[in-house]
């Protein structure tokens, strides 16, 4: 019997001849909040692919709540309650911030591919689309396109929408990238609501908010990790410092 | 909870007269005016228009399925209107040969899943891939029906096709479908139902869904939705509408032949969806309209009517990308504000110069084809009802001095019209039209 949230034996990713992912041995328990750091190109968003199904490992079994999802689509592993959000705001731009939270709650909701229901009489999927809005704090732009939103606003929404389909493990690929401070901590208190009860796994670089948000913390260097651990030892893990915070500290 | 406010401009269910004439009132008037038109209009000429007309609207909103709502831009959307068409013929033949209690109005149904079954046999392949590949699958598959067209005689009955006689079949209620009127009806309630299915499924789950696919399909992926699968079955319910489509033409004519599959007929329904506007439902009802009716008279007018309509579609795509329903969106907001009276008087001014420009560019056309084309006839020509010479200097000038004086005018009255519409705009801005 296997409790781990998400587990990873032995992932390895080669683009060609170059090894980028090298051996990843990780396991997140159920309702921890995990953070993932490392230096550019160690292989973060490459392994965030791995797990979510946009890539292949080229070895290893990557496992959710015991179960082997290695090399299921993307929507596969959605539907088995794993979401991820994307470094590069990936949202539906033309479509309104209603519409983009209400396309993240369908399948969850079990409508699925359904052209018998009209959308507009979904009371259960407009309440949870509404909910979703007011914890993002978008409820007063439900009319606009998404793609007129600010880059702080868009970023909530990204996140809206990994959360919308009530995915039990969530994934977030660096949601604080390219805010102000106070956007930051405001997308951090945001982070830690929506997480509330789930497993949440995510990339970040900003130290700070690494150390507020996370229970544990892995260190992704080079494609390898070298040390995952509670955030006071990871701070003085020796390895970690070489590797890593030794440059930034 | 005040922000359930909000959202109350989203449809609600609503048992009031109001919540019934606002979800439906627009569903009740379109039935009454396709009832209404035929006494209006009482022409045969009208009346083989509109009939045309509805078969047109069926089949630009069904291409719409695949370019405005999932993305997808094919270039052999006829392949499932004229398979549609031949089973159909195929069918009413068989049904009046053998003497089968089949009622004509039920034929376009077995259009329609001949459109399906073949949807899903050519969207297996094509829908695996979007974008350029799915254009080029599309138009590959297009050749290759057409092809069929002319190589498999038997079925398809090559040049001349194969005819049929509508009047044949099991009469209900004394209907033989023989007078113009009767298959006008038909083609209208086919119409009208095909219209409100489409329209029904732009708001299900599914239809959202078509909407994302085609803004952001890998993100689709993530939120738990088979893009591919999407895009696949909004293939297939395309073909099954533009199979009752093709089979209403075929009840129209009486005939089929291999222009039903043929390439033109893709690019004219490509043309009629774009022309009314890919980016909303009724741009493409829109489209079809004017497309047919053009299509209608302008072939009585010139011989290079198609030239024209190229021509048109040229403009479109430069001046007016989201069609003619974009035009009309852009001033819903001036309406709602009252606003949109204060600009007509500048519309009224540009018309006339833009008319202008238009003739001189119209009859600089209609010489040059006379003189290149139709050398054979002799210099005289006419147009609008003058008849001159085309190898005289005179209307080589008039043309020029029609195009330059257009544009002149045109090109000083622009700047006003401009700041008109920025004036109407920013009135509407304050009175809150405009979100």
């Amino acid at each position: 019997m296997n409790s781990a949230a998400v587990q990873l034996d032995g992932i390895t990713k080669n683009f060609g001849r170059t090894e980028i992912i090298r051996g990843v041995d990780l396991v997140i328990k159920p309702g921890e909040r995990h953070a993932m750091i490392g230096p550019n190109g160690a292989g973060k968003s490459t392994l965030f692919n791995l797990i979510s199904g946009r890539l292949m490992p080229t070895a290893g079994t990557i496992r959710l709540r015991g179960e082997d999802i290695t090399g299921l689509r993307p929507y596969e592993v959605n539907r088995r309650g794993l979401s991820r959000s994307f470094q590069v705001t990936n949202i539906f731009p033309r479509l309104s911030v209603w519409e983009n939270v209400r396309c993240a709650v369908l399948w969850s909701m079990g409508y699925k591919y359904s052209f018998w229901h009209n959308i507009d009489r979904l009371t259960d999927v407009r309440e949870r689309t509404e909910q979703i809005l007011r914890q993002i704090n978008l409820l007063d732009r439900l009319h606009l396109p998404a793609g007129v939103l600010t880059y702080a606003e868009q970023r909530a929404l990204e996140i809206g929408i990994t959360v919308g389909g009530g995915a039990e493990i969530i994934l977030l690929d660096e949601p604080t990238a390219g805010m102000s401070h106070a956007e930051a901590e405001h997308a951090v208190a945001l982070i830690k609501k929506l997480s509330e009860g789930r497993t949440l796994l995510v990339i970040e670089h900003d130290m700070g908010v690494v150390f507020d948000l996370a229970d544990r913390i892995s260190v992704l260097v080079y494609g390898k990790i070298i040390a995952s651990d509670e955030p006071a030892k990871i701070k003085a893990n020796r390895a970690v410092q070489e590797a890593y915070l030794g440059t930034a500290a | 909870m005040s922000e359930t406010v909000q959202t109350a401009s989203l449809p609600r269910s609503s048992s009031s007269v109001m919540g019934f004439v606002r979800s439906y009132g627009i569903w009740v008037a379109a039935f009454a005016l396709i009832f209404i038109l035929p006494r209006i209009f009482t022409s045969g000429f009208a009346l083989t228009a509109m009939s045309l007309m509805g078969i047109t609207i069926i089949f630009s909103l069904s291409y719409n399925m695949l370019l405005g709502q999932a993305g997808m831009l094919s270039f052999g959307h006829a392949v499932y209107y004229g398979l549609g068409g031949f089973l159909a013929v195929h069918a009413m033949n068989a049904i009046a040969s053998k003497g089968i209690a089949v009622p004509l109005p039920v034929i376009p149904l077995i259009g329609g899943i001949t459109g399906l079954i073949f949807g899903i046999i050519f969207g297996s392949v094509s829908t695996r891939r979007g974008g350029t590949a799915f254009a080029m699958i599309s138009l590959g598959l297009a050749e290759l029906v057409a092809s069929c067209a002319l190589i498999l005689r038997s079925f398809f009955g090559g040049e001349e096709g194969i005819t049929t006689n509508r009047t044949k079949l099991l009469r209900l209620f004394d209907l033989n479908f023989g007078p113009q009127y009767q298959v006008y009806y038909l083609i209208a309630f086919w119409c009208l139902i095909c219209v409100i299915a489409m329209y029904a499924l732009t708001r299900t789950p599914f239809g959202r869904m078509c909407n994302a696919v085609r803004e952001n399909f890998e993100r689709s992926e993530f939120v738990g939705y088979n893009p591919q699968l999407i895009r696949f079955i909004a293939f297939c319910l395309a073909g099954f509408f533009a199979g009752i489509a093709g089979s209403l033409a075929a009840i129209n004519f009486e005939i089929v032949n291999s222009s039903y599959v043929g390439a033109v007929q893709s690019g004219q329904v490509l043309l009629a969806a774009f022309i009314g506007g890919v980016g909303s439902f009724i741009g493409p009802v829109l489209g079809a309209v004017l497309v047919t009716y053009l299509q209608l008279t302008l072939s009585d007018i010139t011989e290079v009517w198609q030239l024209y309509f190229g021509l048109l579609f040229v403009g479109m795509v430069m001046f007016a990308p989201f069609g003619m329903a974009g035009i009309l969106m852009l001033h819903a907001p001036l309406l709602r504000a009252g606003t949109l009276w204060r600009l007509l008087p500048y519309y009224v001014i540009a018309f006339v110069p833009t008319l202008i420009m238009l003739t001189g560019f119209c009859l600089l056309i209609e010489l040059t084809v006379h003189v290149m084309v139709k050398a054979s006839d002799g210099p005289m020509m006419s147009f609008l009802r003058v008849t001159f010479d085309s190898h005289s200097f005179a209307p080589w000038a008039v043309s020029a001095a029609l195009i330059a004086t257009g544009y002149g005018l045109l090109r000083l009255i622009w700047p006003r019209v401009e700041s008109a519409w920025n004036d109407a705009m920013s009135l509407a801005r304050q009175r809150g039209g405009v979100a």
